[in-house]
């Protein structure tokens, strides 16, 4: 699959599975967990930084930006304001326009404020952003999104963290048959076979955080995931057979005695 | 002598001195300013401006730069606490 490279706005990706940096045990761990997966995009948090104890070491001194694409999000952002605060702010840490717009509606769910999210976009693609919204499942809003600027779309499988898997497959297909962008199905994956499913449905990537940090051994973890979404990518490309509740034989009855 | 003033660093109030910039108080906290978002009064600073923007008394700083994340809080490790083998 050496020229099954994901392109969205211009950028290519060899990995079509993409991984948060949240939650690890510390650095070294993230490090390995990512390098494990495989993935060349990696997501980011925008935070203060702890003047107190500059001792603290710095997660850009372990993933090397040269060699991953950061995409910073607007995580923890509940208002339109705040998330296109943080993305400005992302901007200016960073070097590129890329953000993965998140405007959240609820704490208890992490749900995406559609409503928001739809405006926040509108302000920041205005403003240059290439915007990738973690949006619900919804493929009206797919399209809006689309429709605004947004060069792919990243709706969930299940709620943040929750590992619950794809809750609602037929609405993703819809999704994959509504808007022709790049679809990177966001949050929710569990296990191996969840982020294989995404791809084998037509997902075109799987960004997941806590199903590897998560995880006992989120090293290995990682590793299962790298693979996961290759095959699924590999099945999905080479076109299931159709399911019948009837056997088809596979051995030939001709030549039998 | 420099003149005292007081401003506030990511929301805690700091002594800096009079015509000090931004640049200078970067480097003064040891912070790589190729590596951070600052925010002064809510303006978002050009990195290249660091050095010509002086701070008054009273400014607000907010000094931002990228950690681990990939959700919207941060749940730590207990999450491995609950560990369903299925949900059906």
């Amino acid at each position: 699959m050496g020229d099954d490279r994901l392109s969205i706005a211009g950028r290519e990706f060899k990995s079509r599975l993409w991984v948060g940096t949240g939650k690890y045990k510390d650095f070294v761990e993230t490090q390995k967990a990512i390098e494990a997966s495989g993935a060349d995009v990696v997501t980011v948090a925008v935070r203060r930084v702890n003047i107190t104890d500059r001792s603290k070491e710095n997660l850009l001194d372990y993933i090397d930006p040269k060699r991953y694409t950061i995409l910073p999000n607007t995580a923890g952002c509940y208002t339109v304001e705040d998330a296109v605060r943080y993305a400005r702010l992302a901007r200016a840490a960073g070097v590129s326009d890329l953000v993965k717009l998140e405007v959240i509606g609820d704490e208890r769910t992490l749900f995406p404020d559609t409503a928001g999210l739809i405006e926040a976009a509108k302000i920041l693609i205005k403003e240059g952003f290439v915007v990738l919204p973690y949006t619900n499942d919804d493929p009206i809003v797919a399209k809006k999104l689309v429709d605004l600027g947004c060069p792919a779309v990243m709706p969930l499988a299940a709620p943040i963290g929750s590992g619950l898997g794809i809750r609602n497959p037929y609405n993703l297909r819809i999704i994959m048959e509504t808007v022709h962008v790049p679809i990177i199905v966001d949050a929710g994956v569990g296990t191996a076979s969840d982020a294989a499913l995404a791809m084998e449905y037509g997902a075109d990537a799987v960004l997941m955080n806590t199903a590897i940090a998560g995880a006992q051994d989120p090293i290995a973890m990682a590793e299962a995931m790298k693979y996961a979404v290759h095959a699924g990518r590999l099945a999905f490309k080479a076109g299931r057979i159709p399911r019948k509740l009837y056997a088809t034989a596979s051995s030939p009855i001709e030549g039998m005695l | 002598m420099e003149e005292a003033i007081q401003i506030q660093v990511n929301g805690e109030s700091r002594v800096w001195r009079s015509g000090g910039t931004v640049g200078e108080l970067l480097r003064e906290l040891n912070i790589r300013a190729d590596r951070v978002a600052v925010e002064l009064n809510l303006e978002i600073l050009d990195r290249n401006d660091f050095d010509r923007r002086s701070l008054t008394p009273g400014d607000r700083l907010e000094i931002l730069s990228f950690i681990g994340g990939g959700s919207p809080k941060d749940h730590n490790r207990s999450i491995r606490s609950i560990r369903w083998a299925t949900i059906v």
